[in-house]
């Protein structure tokens, strides 16, 4: 069986790869077009400080889902991001305490969030059990472990210049946030698409029982993961902190839901093995514009939440339905 | 049969509730004494009720992170249907808690069914939009204690045969859904469609059916919890049982529920339930602040499941034994 | 022997099926007697496992006529299959690990109380007496099913059958997992089976099962029907030509063995529960046979070669050096690679297309500081898609839409990309059709050619006996014996996994 002379062309018109843009021009679209609403339905939208605004809307949430989104496409999931972050917040204000400086500061939340990965991680990898429950476990655990410290009471007394992570100004409107946002946004979807790192993290999402058997090291690999999500929970408990200022043990209850929503209106698949960051930038986008767009127009925040579900079960759902009618059509 | 009722799992899941209890009664003696135990079990009865629920979509590979969400929508719907007519019967409340919490669940199911989209999905997008949607409703505004009827308060407070309504509706519902799991055809085909869909299939069990039916069946549970979450603190608020989906979840958890599907009994969830419920009892007692109950139940989850991955685990394939035997 | 019957019992007549861009099955038709087993044959893909679904109930048909003894119906459904008495005994029996052997037998048709409950108790009395019929006593009805053997969990699934009543049994592959001696009780089996009067359709690629027990042959080709009859009547080279369209006897490529010095020295080698002081050489250019019985470890053997599992004694040596293995990919570096048994779990990443499949390993070679350059992985790819003559439309195309035999031709060719010095390949043809069989055979004889040592592990006997220089035989964990090419004979090999060689 020597060489054929028959080639096998490297893609057809209808490739893989192209298959895969569509959900991310499906989420530009959707997000146009909200930008549009909210432009007619507000005088006040088009503003260059109220959209610098906007972006303190998601910029916190989509750190973390930049490296969410990579965990869920490894296959596995970590709900106690936001749990990670009260836990940071509270080790910054217990270090304030002692006089420490905003540097510090910093390292102490990104050796905190580190602690908080690893540790779910080292659950997930080394005893082989189920991430969404161990991550439930230490989702308790670590907002626990704030509120034993904290109880009912607050730390407050950062450094001056600790405001600048979550209030500053890199350029005219452009927010210290947005610009870590666009930076990780990069970063994210370049080690995501373009390294070897990212490939694996596809492989081991499809199957990573054949990923193993082709010598990647799956455990290691998802627990790096595992690191990542608490790194990246450290930054935006960092920017969460300096925007309001004070740490309570009840700080950002309820953002897992909210990032992993990001994830999956992103188009990446729950069940692991495909994805693309461009989708999350959109979704995150999507999210900010829709939250902050109703709240323009004085609509509370608890009903924008129901616009963000529908969006979500909606984008899922709408392909599915799509291509049943489409079939239906054809037979 | 009672053999069969207590697996290794749960007779070490009782024990060690017994070894707790035991602990915080050395000291103080009154803890064990049955009118206490009567109010933890009453405490904990919504815990236990919901956690029954959560088990049977569990078991089907399922999860429904709702439930607080329909919980807290059903429990605002009834409160302002008493707030508007005092008049309407406390059973007829009852009834149209479950129809509506049922109704919640099934949107969940059919979405799961029908459209195919991840359960995790579904339930994370319906429990924002369930929330939001009581919301809505109620315009933000509470129902306060003022505005309930004394029948709507103080029905599940009454006591029958020396036992409070409350702890009835859990002691009915754990009967009720040890019965449905274990005696009727739709319960094994809810094990069944857990340990192995694609025999479920073959067997003649339509999966798809089944998972819609446990959504119905979690959504009708959460809508009773409602009423009772509700007439127990007697407040409504958009902010009732925030989170508390998770609580939920722990209990099964702890309670040997398998996450991957179709392991767990109706005796574990109980006792998960307990186990949590003692807890949070018993940190007063002691004098620790209740704020290390969030912490010592994330402990004992992760606990539970490293147990329960131990028992589960697959030893490799022993082929030099066999071939001692032969 | 077989008492001609006018009237089939079920039968199937112009069925169609399509899919998008495939139409599976074309107008065929199949007719199953009471008493007697008729095999389906045919090559993968000739329509074989969609006709199975249609049987079952899980695809409808676009068109035809499904019958049971002269009465027209629809299967709907699943549970309508179920409800006519049709079931179906699958390769690895699909039933329900954590449940019981009595409600394994009984789900979905439970015996009921007054009140409408489960009635546990007669449960447990029915699975026994049915249990007895079949003369299989020893299965305790409230043991878990997963404490069984595969041969027993088969048992429990024609048990099931019989509690139903059923009419039709469909055995799909079910010898597939077992060993010699499980087969022979499965054949017991399906002569009690018969005697009960059902009316068996029975699939399997080997001939001599089906010339074993077979009473009548349907052939598919290509999805549609291409002749039936009775076994009596025919011979297996009239059934293959049948089944490939043409005539071709199962030949292996000649080689002239010309043996290096050995590569691969493994000495002592030893795990707590699978296996136990494993002793052997490999040399360069060899293909070293592994035969034994189901589960006599050679596989695990393998998984410990390949890094996979951890060995508590023993020494490995690849051209000298000693060598320390403690994940794959130690191995992969040492130039030993592993082709394994189940090709969709283990084998191919599903989802990635084809391209992405066969660098996954050597992705050090063509990315740049662990940067991606797709030009590269194109290269690479297609160098070795074509040289294993993978059939594609394209590279990036998902490799879960290929064809039985071209994944496993991509999981080869993932391999030869790291440019192995010893590739092991796990039960390299089964469940491929003879045509990719001839194809993976032709390959191994001229990887070895090229220089390369290979490592079969094979459960087919003809496989071992054509294309090994020498087989080892294990047996219960441990080297039974070793074969040298002169004196590879099947009685020999097969008593020596069996373990009656000295007698």
């Amino acid at each position: 069986m020597s060489l054929k002379s028959k080639i096998i062309p490297d893609q057809l018109a209808s490739g893989w790869i192209r298959q895969r843009l569509t959900w991310e021009m499906l989420l530009f679209c959707i997000a146009i077009a909200i930008f549009m609403a909210n432009s007619l339905a507000s005088p006040y939208f088009l503003d260059a400080y109220s959209l610098s605004d906007l972006t303190f809307n998601f910029c916190e949430k989509a750190l973390i889902a930049f490296a969410m989104a990579m965990l869920i496409i490894s296959g596995e999931i970590d709900l106690s991001v936001a749990a990670t972050m009260a836990l940071c917040s509270t080790a910054m204000g217990f270090a304030v305490q002692f006089g420490l400086n905003t540097p510090s500061l910093v390292t102490v939340a990104l050796i905190v969030g580190l602690l908080c990965g690893a540790f779910n991680g080292a659950l997930v990898t080394a005893l082989g059990l189920p991430s969404i429950v161990v991550t439930i476990g230490t989702m308790s655990l670590y907002r626990g472990l704030s509120f034993i410290i904290l109880g009912d009471q607050a730390y407050k007394g950062y450094p001056e210049d600790f405001a600048f992570f979550g209030q500053g100004y890199v350029w005219w409107v452009i927010s210290f946030e947005f610009v870590l946002f666009l930076f990780f946004a990069l970063l994210y979807g370049w080690v995501l698409h373009k390294t070897s790192f990212g490939r694996r993290i596809f492989a081991i999402g499809n199957n990573s029982t054949a990923a193993l058997y082709s010598g990647i090291h799956v455990r290691q690999i998802k627990f790096v993961l595992f690191c990542l999500t608490g790194i990246m929970s450290a930054i935006a408990s960092i920017l969460l902190t300096s925007r309001l200022g004070s740490t309570r043990p009840s700080l950002a209850q309820g953002y897992e839901l909210e990032a992993i929503t990001m994830v999956v209106l992103g188009g990446v698949v729950i069940t692991g093995g495909a994805g693309s960051m461009t989708g999350v930038v959109l979704a995150a986008f999507i999210m900010g514009l829709v939250t902050f767009g109703l709240g323009l127009l004085n609509v509370p925040g608890i009903v924008m939440s129901i616009f963000i579900g529908l969006l979500l079960i909606a984008t899922i759902a709408l392909p599915i339905v799509w291509q049943r009618i489409s079939w239906l059509a054809k037979t | 049969m009672v053999k069969k009722l207590f697996t290794t799992r749960e007779a070490w899941l009782a024990l060690a509730l017994v070894v707790l209890i035991g602990a915080v009664t050395l000291r103080f003696p009154a803890f064990a004494s049955p009118e206490n135990l009567g109010q933890i079990f009453n405490d904990t009865a919504i815990l236990v009720i919901l956690a029954l629920g959560q088990m049977s979509v569990i078991l089907t590979r399922s999860i429904d992170l709702s439930m607080a969400a329909n919980l807290c929508l059903t429990g605002m719907v009834v409160a302002m249907v008493n707030a508007a007519h005092p008049e309407i019967p406390i059973f007829i409340l009852i009834f149209l808690a479950i129809a509506v919490g049922a109704v919640l669940g099934a949107i969940n199911g059919w979405l799961v069914w029908k459209v195919g989209i991840p359960p995790i999905v579904v339930t994370l997008g319906t429990l924002t939009i369930y929330r939001g949607a009581t919301f809505v409703i109620s315009g933000g505004a509470w129902v306060n204690a003022d505005e309930m009827s004394s029948a709507f308060i103080n029905f599940q407070r009454d006591h029958f045969l020396g036992i409070p309504v409350l702890s009835w509706f859990a002691i009915i519902a754990i009967l009720t859904i040890h019965v449905f799991l274990n005696h009727t055809p739709v319960g094994r085909a809810t094990y069944a469609s857990g340990v192995n869909p694609t025999a479920s299939l073959y067997a003649g069990i339509n999966t798809g059916r089944i998972k819609f039916m446990a959504f119905c069946l979690s959504g009708a549970i959460a809508g009773l919890a409602g009423y009772l979450w509700i007439s127990k603190y007697v407040i409504a608020s958009v902010e009732v049982a925030n989170g508390f989906e998770l609580n939920i979840i722990a209990a099964c958890v702890i309670g040997g529920v398998s996450i991957s599907g179709g392991i767990g009994s109706v005796a574990g969830t109980v006792l998960g339930a307990l186990f949590l419920g003692v807890i949070s009892n018993a940190l007063p007692v002691i004098n620790v602040s209740p704020f290390w109950q969030m912490a010592i139940s994330g402990v004992a989850i992760l606990l539970a499941i490293i147990l329960n991955a131990r028992s589960e685990r697959h030893t490799g394939r022993i082929i030099l034994k066999k071939a001692e035997n032969t | 022997m077989i008492a001609p019957q006018q009237h089939p019992l079920f039968e199937l007549e112009g069925i169609c099926k399509s899919f998008p861009g495939v139409k599976a099955l074309d107008h065929v038709s199949l007719k199953l007697y009471a008493g007697q087993v008729t095999a389906l044959i045919g090559e993968n893909g000739a329509g074989k496992s969609t006709l199975v679904k249609i049987l079952t109930g899980i695809y409808q048909p676009d068109e035809g006529v499904i019958s049971i003894a002269g009465e027209a119906l629809m299967l709907t459904s699943p549970q309508e299959a179920f409800r006519r008495g049709i079931t179906a005994i699958h390769q690895e029996t699909v039933l329900f690990d954590d449940l019981s052997v009595a409600e394994n037998i009984y789900l979905g048709h439970a015996p009921r109380n007054q009140i409408g409950l489960i009635d546990w108790k007669k449960m447990r009395e029915l699975a026994r007496t049915v249990l007895q019929r079949m003369r299989a006593s020893h299965i305790d009805p409230d043991a878990p099913l997963k404490n069984l053997s595969i041969a027993n969990k088969h048992l429990v699934a024609v048990a099931r059958a019989m509690s139903i009543d059923a009419k039709i049994v469909i055995l799909d592959e079910p010898t597939a997992a077992l060993s010699t001696k499980e087969i022979g009780e499965l054949y017991e089996l399906i002569a009690f089976l018969k005697s009960e009067g059902k009316a068996l359709l029975f699939i399997s690629h080997k001939f001599d099962e089906i010339f074993g027990i077979a009473d009548r042959y349907t052939v598919f080709r290509d999805g549609a029907l291409v002749g039936q009859g009775l076994i009596a009547e025919t011979t297996q080279s009239d059934l293959v030509k049948l089944m490939v369209g043409r005539a071709v006897g199962q030949v292996f490529p000649v080689r002239n063995a010309e043996l290096g010095a050995a590569i691969l020295k493994v000495e002592g080698l030893s795990h707590p529960t699978e296996f136990d002081n494993i002793s052997f050489e490999l040399r360069r250019g060899e293909i070293l046979g592994f035969y034994g019985l189901v589960g006599a470890g050679r596989s695990e053997v393998m998984h410990a070669l390949f890094g996979l599992t951890k060995t508590t004694s023993g020494h490995i040596s690849l051209e000298d050096q000693p060598l320390a293995l403690h994940a794959p990919s130690d191995a992969i570096k040492a130039g030993i690679v592993y082709v394994p048994e189940d090709r969709g779990h283990h084998g191919i990443v599903s989802g990635l297309p084809i391209f992405m499949n066969i660098t996954l390993p050597s992705l050090k070679k063509t990315s740049k500081a662990g940067i991606l350059r797709l030009r590269e992985e194109f290269a690479l790819a297609r160098r070795f898609a074509q040289r294993l003559d993978v059939r594609a439309a394209s590279l990036s195309q998902d490799v879960a839409t290929l064809s039985g035999g071209n994944q496993q031709k991509v999981v080869i060719a993932k391999w030869l990309a790291t440019q192995p010095k010893i590739i092991i390949l796990d039960e390299p043809t089964k469940g491929i059709d003879i045509g990719s069989k001839a194809a993976v055979h032709e390959f191994m004889a001229e990887l070895v050619a090229h220089g390369l040592s290979v490592i079969m592990v094979s459960s087919e006997l003809p496989e071992i006996l054509g294309m090994s220089d020498r087989v080892i035989v294990m047996r219960a964990g441990k080297i039974a014996e070793i074969f040298s090419r002169p004196n590879l004979h099947a009685e020999t090999l097969v008593k020596a996994a069996a373990g009656i060689g000295t007698w």
